[in-house]
């Protein structure tokens, strides 16, 4: 079964260390096969730096930390900045849980600075700034799509604000993400596509997968367990999966030639640590690895405890591959979502939780931001789980305003154990203004996956000491309890038939329509309010006059 | 307009309309039969085109290459199907999962209101199965439906083979940019009917189902398969749906570029097309193909699984392989290329299908009249009843010239509103017994005479549509007195206007439905008046009331097919007909049963009532 796949060249990458290890590069590569059969790829890219953008502090001396990412948040007083690039749906009940979720399309997250005194404004640059760094289209970015969750977001780093007016958070379900975005994306690298494990970021094997998402996450950690000192971190990720069944041929075997077709000759010589994981918790006997190794590490991903082979790349050995099978996960969470009915007056939203725990319950915060042109009628929302009305214990709704803003809805809703929980909402469309259709409006307006978080119960104690030497993978969501972890899910983006004129013939319509509102309407009214009889022909001048004179004399007129 | 507001003219116009208006009338009617005639010949009618830019111009390879393997599958599932008696559940589940897609599987229950007995079905329990094809970087959100009903006996075992076939080919390709639904239903329409309601998350039938648990977002095309050899010679294209909705006409258009990309032999309604319009055969094939559509769509029943699909506004047409005595056979292979063409272009789609018409007529695959070619010819015979009652209108509002002066008074009292109201109520009321009576009271036939339940309904709506002939209709008379010749006049003209909208509206949504009505009530509300021959008239009033109509239909029908029936076989034929009418209207809504019951009988009532005034 095994393939011997990757090789690295031994090539002594001694790291020098630098006079002032102010800065820190780490890379990560970690390989799941998944239960489906496919192929999970991660990639994690971290750059820590302890410097201070903010109090008018210029920082000009750039050395692993990019540029360009530095300037925005210092120009902005960006506290946490998140954004995401997703082509494609996280299959939930075939892959299980992502390491780090997104939705489709892009999603871009902003916790400001306190001292940010128009906060609207400030967001509008940004965005059209980030837009122009990821080469997106994040200027689509206005207030018709942004919203400000109360609860859903926290920021990820150190730091307590959570004044929501500090929050901005908005999705563009139908962005398309592609090799323009990637390419800048690579470039914020220290060493780019050039060394270590960027050199397998090949556009065209990476767009040639089932699931793509990139990622760029910034914010402020502690540097140590005291968290005396505070150092910004920027998280690159990139999460692919591959599809064996496309280009296997029925053989589940698997390289990274094969997935990249690139090999990996060297680590960054950036970087502190550059490492790849194997996932082999799964039935370990059934796939064999070439080359072996013979570090093995354990780890707590997402309430459960799993085994990696570990190849490190700055040590010089090799490494290769595995196999895997195919029907339903059940994974303990998970959410999906439809739009029901016919026709295009009305519909209902449903959104169905899952709550696969066997005898655990846990509340979820349910964020659904929905465009102004579905107008909900809220007084419809009905949540059930189990056939029985459940009440959420928390309710924060902001209605919308045409053209203006989207409806916000965020509840926190009581999962039972091993039940589906559906949320139910029925919504009418709108009819637009003509300029306001989209320029293929009969492809459907789209609306933005609804977001599920949750603390959800673990099977394994929980390791909650952030500072500790941890993979990547799995310190990216601080974890504040030994006995559950934080699951964030996305469902799926909607579809939705607004009603629509036929745009192919408007000069048709304009023309009949008032063709019969001027001809037809207005002398079937005139011929039906009026009476018609015949008239004597009016009388000339001089008849006139005479008939003056002659009522003046009191006789008869002619 | 201005013709109307000048009194002078506008009486000259009247005069010339109430004093030629009998003559004008038959000439309407004349060119609304000879126009509706003449949409079938060639020269009259456009030929189709591609009009969606994201089908038309972009080109696709077809190498769907294993149709052997295809109907060997097929096979298989026979050998299932026979073994577990119905549709084999498990091993459709696994084969679809061996071939990676994502399977779900749906159960529904649904009583008929009363037993089919043309399907032989009653208490109907089964479940559908379905493989979602997951398109790589796609968010879900579009999707594309093949569906295969799982038929009892021998049939359409290829066309699930074949289903299965493509769903391993289509797995494996990069290029989808939509989820495909592969779905295999049980009981063909029920079936198709549960998981539809079941996608969409509505009841309008009142069936019992359970949820689905996989969705692909919103469909965008769907095609339904049917086949039941392994070599057809051609292949059949049906597009009528329920109340007679129609796909877009790309979608038409797509199968035929195909079929004449791959060399498939196609037809519509059975039919070839032909080279030879300007021959008499040549016309007369045209016309049967048209007059087949026509027939169909105004039955409003969906005349394939793809039917029900419509009503979600997703374009669905069903193909349909045949195999006659042709020299000229097509193997699995090619059916499966052709599918896969289709789909392919399905899959570029950008769009809705949205571009080409909605609203049309083919007298053969290559031709089509729209509806600005056909709605003139409904338009003539509309026009007829307005013509009658402008001139209803100006009998009423002008004193009758020469009478003695008594007289004249007495006809000149207005009527009252209840001349006009009763015999309105009433036959609407005998309307709502004819839709509501016959399964109200089927038990109650059953027990009392020696008929099934099936029989029971069909009687009890043709006895409660009989008794509504002979009910005693001027009782207006016993509240408003004598009926005079001002109340039937205004009784005609409420009534002929009541028509006339009637009629419009059913144009609009069921051309066919529109035209066949228009063409057998027009005449008789057109001439019925208290003074003309009683029995004479009464027969032909008869004769062209809506049950005849329908009598005459179903022989006509039969002709068109070129499968002629004795009268005595076209009397059960019509009695299943009435049946499965109500049977589709009680199963997937449509519309017709209660669209005739509750206002088109009532609205004859009317005239039969004028003819009975005295």
């Amino acid at each position: 079964k095994g393939d011997a796949a990757a090789q690295k060249q031994a090539e002594p990458a001694v790291l020098q260390p630098t006079p002032q290890p102010k800065d820190d590069f780490q890379e990560e590569l970690v390989v799941r096969p998944l239960h489906s059969g496919d192929i999970y790829a991660s990639f994690q890219f971290r750059t820590l730096w302890e410097t201070d953008f903010m109090r008018g502090n210029k920082v000009s001396h750039y050395r692993l930390f990019p540029k360009s990412l530095g300037q925005v948040i210092s120009k902005f007083s960006v506290r946490e900045l998140h954004i995401s690039f997703t082509q494609g749906y996280w299959r939930t009940m075939q892959w299980g849980q992502p390491y780090l979720p997104s939705p489709p399309g892009a999603e871009l997250w902003v916790w400001f600075q306190d001292s940010v005194t128009d906060v609207d404004a400030t967001w509008k640059e940004l965005t059209n700034v980030l837009s122009g760094i990821f080469c997106a289209s994040l200027n689509f970015i206005d207030s018709t799509n942004t919203v400000q969750p109360s609860a859903s977001f926290k920021p990820l780093g150190i730091g307590n604000v959570t004044d929501h007016r500090f929050l901005r958070y908005a999705t563009l379900p139908r962005e398309i993400v592609c090799t323009e975005n990637l390419t800048p994306w690579k470039k914020l690298l220290p060493c780019g596509s050039k060394a270590g494990l960027a050199v397998l970021l090949k556009s065209e094997k990476l767009f040639h997968s089932s699931f793509h998402s990139q990622a760029v996450h910034i914010r402020p950690v502690c540097q140590d367990w005291q968290c005396k000192t505070t150092s910004w971190e920027l998280r690159q990720t990139l999460n692919v999966v591959f599809d064996l069944h496309n280009s296997g041929q029925g053989k589940r075997e698997w390289s990274l030639f094969k997935m990249f077709s690139r090999t990996l000759t060297e680590a960054c010589p950036l970087a502190s640590s550059s490492k790849i994981y194997i996932d082999i918790t799964d039935n370990p006997e059934q796939f064999e690895l070439s080359p072996a190794t013979s570090l093995l590490s354990q780890a707590m991903v997402l309430g459960d405890r799993r085994t990696f082979s570990v190849y490190d790349l700055t040590q010089q050995d090799t490494f290769g591959n595995c196999t895997p099978f195919c029907d339903m996960l059940r994974p303990l969470l998970h959410a999906e979502r439809y739009v029901a009915g016919y026709g295009l007056q009305t519909g209902e939203i449903h959104t169905l939780m899952y709550n696969h725990h066997p005898y655990r319950s846990f509340p979820v915060l349910q964020l659904d931001s929905v465009p102004w042109y579905l107008r909900l009628y809220i007084h419809t929302l009905t949540v059930t789980s189990k056939g029985k009305d459940n009440k959420p214990s928390y309710i924060h709704y902001q209605p919308s305003k045409d053209r203006v803003r989207p409806h916000l809805l965020e509840m926190l809703v009581q999962l039972p154990p091993n039940s589906v929980t559906e949320v139910t909402v029925q919504f009418e469309r709108a009819l637009l203004k003509w300029t306001e259709y989209t320029p293929d409006p009969n492809h459907g307006f789209y609306v933005g996956s609804s977001v599920i978080s949750s603390l959800v119960p673990s099977t394994v104690a929980m390791d909650t000491n952030s500072t500790r030497e941890r993979p990547l993978f799995s310190s990216f969501f601080p974890c504040k309890e030994e006995s559950s972890y934080f699951v964030r899910v996305y469902t799926e983006p909607l579809l939705v038939n607004l009603p629509t004129p036929d745009f192919s013939m408007p000069y048709n319509v304009i023309c009949l329509t008032c063709t019969v509102v001027a001809v037809g309407y207005g002398s079937l009214y005139n011929l039906l309010t009026r009476s018609f009889q015949i008239e004597e022909p009016s009388p000339g001048l001089a008849k006139r006059i005479a008939n003056v004179i002659r009522k003046m004399r009191g006789v008869p007129p002619l | 307009m201005g013709l109307l507001s000048d009194p002078n003219r506008r009486r000259a116009l009247i005069n010339l309309l109430t004093r030629l208006n009998a003559p004008i009338c038959v000439v309407c009617y004349m060119a609304g039969v000879a126009w509706f005639m003449g949409l079938a010949f060639e020269p009259f009618t456009l030929r189709t085109y591609m009009s969606e830019n994201a089908m038309g111009s972009t080109m696709v390879e077809e190498r769907f290459p294993s149709g052997e393997r295809a109907v060997a599958t097929g096979r298989e599932f026979a050998a299932h199907k026979k073994k577990v008696s119905g549709m084999p559940v498990e091993w459709l589940v696994k084969t679809m999962q061996a071939r990676g897609l994502e399977v779900y599987t749906q159960r529904f229950s649904r009583t008929l209101p009363f037993p089919d007995e043309n399907k032989e079905r009653y208490m109907v329990k089964g479940t559908n199965v379905y493989g979602i094809l997951r398109a790589p970087r796609a968010p879900r959100t579009e999707a594309l439906v093949l569906s295969a009903p799982c038929t009892p006996g021998d049939n359409n075992n290829q066309a699930v083979g074949l289903l299965l076939g493509l769903a391993q080919y289509f797995r494996n390709q990069i290029y989808w940019a939509k989820d495909i639904i592969f779905l295999v239903n049980d009981h063909d329409l029920i079936g198709m009917q549960a998981w539809l309601e079941g996608y969409h998350h509505t009841n309008t039938t009142g069936m019992d189902w359970s949820p689905l648990q996989g969705r692909g977002g919103s469909i965008q095309a769907a095609l339904s398969l049917e086949l039941s050899s392994d070599v057809v010679t051609s292949m059949d294209l049906v597009l009528e749906g329920l109340n007679g909705q129609l796909p877009n006409l790309d979608l038409a258009n797509l199968f035929y570029a195909f079929c004449q990309k791959i060399g498939v032999l196609c037809t519509i309604q059975g039919k070839l097309q032909r080279n030879d319009w300007d021959s008499v055969s040549g016309y007369s094939h045209a016309v049967q193909t048209m007059m087949l559509m026509v027939m169909k769509q105004a039955s409003g029943r969906p005349w394939g699984d793809h039917g029900l699909f419509l009503r979600y506004h997703i374009e669905a047409a069903t193909i349909k392989g045949i195999n006659s005595f042709r020299q000229y056979k097509t193997d699995a292979t090619t059916i499966g290329r052709l599918l896969e063409g289709m789909y392919r272009k399905l899959n570029n789609l950008l769009e809705r299908l949205h571009q080409s018409y909605f609203f049309y007529l083919m007298p053969s695959l290559s031709h089509f009249v729209s509806i600005g070619y056909y709605m003139p010819a409904f338009g003539l015979l509309a026009v007829i009843l307005l013509l009658r009652a402008l001139d209803l209108w100006v009998q009423l509002a002008t004193p009758p010239p020469t009478t003695e002066d008594g007289i004249a008074d007495i006809e000149q009292s207005s009527p009252g509103v209840l001349s006009v109201l009763t015999p309105l109520v009433i036959s609407h009321l005998t309307g709502a017994a004819l839709y509501m009576l016959p399964i109200r009271f089927q038990e109650m036939a059953v027990e009392h005479f020696p008929v099934s339940e099936t029989e029971a309904v069909v009687l009890t709506a043709i006895a409660v549509y009989t008794a509504g002939l002979a009910l005693p209709h001027n009782t207006h008379r016993l509240l408003s007195g004598e009926g005079t010749e001002q109340g039937w006049r205004v009784l005609k003209l409420v009534a002929l206007l009541y028509l006339a909208v009637l009629l419009g509206c059913t144009a609009l949504i069921n051309f066919s439905l529109g035209f066949i009505l228009a063409l057998t009530l027009v005449p008789g509300a057109a001439f019925v008046t208290p003074h003309v021959p009683k029995v004479l008239s009464a027969f032909v009033l008869v004769i062209l009331s809506p049950a005849c109509t329908l009598l005459f239909s179903v022989f006509f029908f039969q002709e068109l097919q070129e499968m002629p029936v004795s009268f005595l076989d076209g009397w059960l034929l019509y009695l299943s007909v009435i049946s499965q009418g109500i049977l589709d209207h009680f199963l997937y809504g449509s519309l017709v049963y209660p669209l005739i019951a509750l206002l088109v009988y009532p609205c004859w009532l009317l005239f039969w009532n004028i003819l009975f005034w005295k």
